[in-house]
């Protein structure tokens, strides 16, 4: 399942019925993004554009990649966009597999794939304006670690 | 042809997309970028490395090197932050 959407979700809800969704599993695992506002520097809200038909495109792709390369029986991701504010969930990935190392190793592909690969921007609005967040070379770094 | 620009690219231009009709030379993606460059400075400077962009078309992110081959729609991306 893919859904790239405006609206916001209950990540508790998504992960119960993506559970339900498999009898053949004895793994799951979930990771759901959040908006942060950390004291010393702090922000107001998130704005998130996306490129929306290329967004469902590159997710469900990487999605078919990371159940083929994992041996995974499904996985899922929702990512927003828009304007977020502190606390409010920006995405969710969901993995189920036979057995947990597949599950974690899953989620963990596709999270640091979305970091660099998924055409979302974000742009922190601030006390004093609104910046765009810059690409983390600890990302990069994040996502070589899968190729090779 | 349509040309898309996103985030801080798109502020830097002024507007969110071009209608552009390119020379038959224009075979590339990447020709296409050296054209649009070669035409617009605000694009040519915003894109001064251009290693950090990666384009789509047709709604897919493809190498700089693809043929447009007829493609409708061109984007010009630049680095992502989502997740």
């Amino acid at each position: 399942m893919i859904r790239v959407t405006a609206d916001g979700f209950d990540a508790g809800a998504e992960a119960n019925r993506f559970a339900a969704s498999h009898t053949d599993v004895g793994a799951m695992v979930t990771f759901t993004g959040l908006v942060r506002s950390l004291p010393n520097d702090p922000i107001l809200a998130l704005i998130l554009e996306c490129y929306e038909e290329l967004a469902t495109n590159e997710l469900a792709a990487l999605r078919e990649q990371a159940i083929s390369r994992f041996g995974l029986t499904d996985a899922a991701i929702i990512h927003r966009h828009g304007r977020l504010v502190p606390g409010e969930t920006i995405m969710m990935v969901m993995t189920l597999a036979p057995h947990r190392k597949a599950a974690f190793e899953g989620a963990q592909f596709l999270m640091d794939y979305l970091k660099t690969d998924a055409p979302f921007w974000k742009q922190e609005e601030t006390a004093t304006g609104a910046r765009w967040v810059v690409t983390m070379p600890k990302d990069k770094d994040a996502r070589s670690r899968w190729i090779g | 042809m349509k040309v898309l620009y996103f985030a801080w690219l798109r502020e830097r231009l002024n507007r969110a997309s071009d209608e552009v009709a390119p020379p038959a030379e224009v075979q590339t993606l990447a020709d296409l970028v050296s054209w649009l460059r070669s035409r617009d400075e605000a694009l040519d400077y915003a894109m001064a490395d251009p290693s950090i962009f990666k384009l789509s078309r047709d709604a897919r992110i493809v190498p700089w090197d693809t043929p447009l081959d007829g493609a409708q729609t061109v984007a010009i991306l630049p680095p992502m932050t989502g997740g």
